[in-house]
């Protein structure tokens, strides 16, 4: 598993997503209430791509006539098809066994950090100030 | 089995790699304004459209139709970048749709302003009249790929047989479009001098699941939420395929084709083995019946395949695609609605390339004669 810088923090507003190229891969890394979660940019149905999902609340209901929200933003739902699925692992609410989205590790490290270890690239020049997200694929 | 997809997408499944050339006969063209309309609609009826707009037959106000799971029925990825709705820009459904999905033929599949639920006939037969030209003028003659149909509401006979002699002497439309939801149900002897001339003039008859007729879309009544509703399209669609071959259409009409149109086609071998079954029963009460129903179905009949059903087992797919018969089945998208069906992933069950070339291609290329 190589590690790849893939932005700032600031270049993804929360609610909003980036979709990179990591080694052919289209990854798509969303940003949830100050979280970020990386998934393959491609719904595992038909292949909608996912960086057009709506990012809605888990809607459950005990009993008829009773709902409640939980999670706000945490679930993906894709745009062609409305199949939900849990940002924090790609698992498909519906069948979670079966149906998934592939998910890669997360990590936000500050520029600093980034500076003394070897993951300093060319690509990505690093300003001490800036915090980064990380995908590890 | 898991579905994840872990890897990057093999070069035949890329979007300028498809196996065959497609023939897609379910794009929906969206007006960008009615305003498009102007120059088809006289001022009467644009003052009209103004004023009045849609008269319905439906139950409550604002029960009807948008959003329906998502805004417009639409993919969400389908919105044009230049603005408008989906559907509405043909440079953005030619890089979206057309170009990368190899669409060979795409059949334009016109649902705007309720264009078949207007009980107000002569509004609708005004509006219907401007959106087949408007499908000339905005599609097909900047995109010779993209097929016009001739739309018309079979309530006002007499409208509708004037409108198709007139398209059909501009000789670019391959079909007649009626609704889905007439008043009565489509067998009946009022609407058979369109099925007439959709005869006379070798045009498959398209029936495009939908609309608001003003009946209840379930023998139960109206329902509750958009799941049933959509449920419902398969219910109705299957009432309609009794009324026409039971009343006697295709008895009638030896040659006329009929094309329904995104109902899917999951209930079909219940509802013919059930017609069936019944007409050896009660077969005195039809005698005007002079075959099985369900021969005139293999031999009149052809249905779009989305929204594909999706059973566990590949295998049972498999079977109801035997079942219904290879012959009878045209693909479609339903490009750019929410429920579209991509032509690369949507069939989950193996097909011979003679199968698949019938049910992508030729099949369609033969009922519209492309």
């Amino acid at each position: 598993m190589a590690r790849h810088i893939v932005a700032t923090t600031s270049e993804i507003p929360p609610g909003g997503n980036k979709v990179v190229d990591i080694a052919g891969r289209d990854i798509v890394v969303f940003h949830v209430n100050g979280e970020f979660f990386a998934l393959l940019n491609r719904c595992p149905h038909e292949g909608a791509p996912l960086e057009k999902a709506a990012c809605v609340a888990r809607l459950t209901s005990p009993e008829p006539g009773v709902y409640e929200r939980s999670r706000v933003g945490e679930m993906l739902r894709c745009p062609w098809h409305g199949w939900e699925f849990d940002m924090r692992n790609g698992q498909s609410w519906f069948d979670p066994k079966r149906v998934k989205i592939r998910s890669y590790p997360v990590a936000v490290e500050r520029g600093e950090e980034l500076q003394k270890g070897p993951y300093v690239a060319e690509t990505f020049p690093v300003h001490v100030e800036d915090s980064y997200v990380i995908v590890e694929v | 089995m898991s579905e994840v997809i872990d890897r990057p997408l093999r070069d035949d499944e890329k979007p300028t790699a498809t196996r065959l050339r497609i023939v897609d006969c379910d794009v929906h063209p969206s007006l960008r304004s009615t305003d498009d309309l102007n120059e088809f609609l006289p001022k009467r009826w644009q003052q009209h459209l103004r004023e009045y707009g849609s008269h319905l037959r439906t139950p409550y106000l604002f029960t009807t139709p948008y959003p329906r799971s998502s805004p417009l029925i639409a993919r969400r990825d389908a919105w044009p970048p230049t603005g408008g709705p989906p559907g509405s820009d043909l440079a953005f459904m030619q890089k979206q749709h057309l170009d990368p999905l190899d669409v060979e033929f795409g059949i334009l599949q016109v649902l705007d302003l309720f264009i078949f639920s207007q009980q107000n006939l002569e509004f609708g037969a005004a509006i219907q009249r401007a959106i087949n030209d408007w499908q000339l003028a905005f599609w097909s003659h900047r995109d010779p790929r993209l097929k016009a149909s001739i739309l018309v509401g079979q309530d006002g006979v007499d409208l509708a047989i004037a409108e198709i002699e007139r398209c059909a002497k501009i000789g670019e439309y391959i079909q007649i479009n009626v609704s889905p939801r007439a008043n009565e149900p489509l067998g009946r002897r009022r609407y058979w001098p369109i099925y007439e001339r959709a005869q006379a003039l070798d045009l498959p008859l398209g029936i495009h699941v939908g609309g608001y007729g003003g009946h209840a879309p379930t023998g139960g009544g109206w329902p509750s939420y958009y799941v049933e509703e959509h449920q419902s399209n398969a219910h109705t669609i299957a009432a309609q395929l009794a009324s026409l071959v039971i009343e006697g259409v295709p008895e009638r009409f030896p040659k006329l084709k009929i094309v329904f149109i995104e109902g899917g086609f999951g209930w079909i071998p219940s509802a013919v083995w059930r017609m069936d079954q019944h007409f050896e029963r009660f077969r005195s009460e039809v005698p005007h019946l002079r075959r099985k129903p369900s021969e005139y179905v293999r031999e009149h009949f052809w249905f779009t395949t989305q929204p594909i059903d999706e059973p566990d087992e590949a295998r049972h797919l498999r079977a109801l695609i035997e079942w219904v018969g290879i012959d009878r089945l045209l693909f479609s998208s339903d490009y750019p609605h929410w429920d579209f069906d991509d032509p690369r992933f949507a069939f989950k069950t193996p097909l011979t390339e003679a199968e698949r070339k019938k049910i992508f291609s030729s099949n369609a290329r033969a009922v519209y004669k492309f």
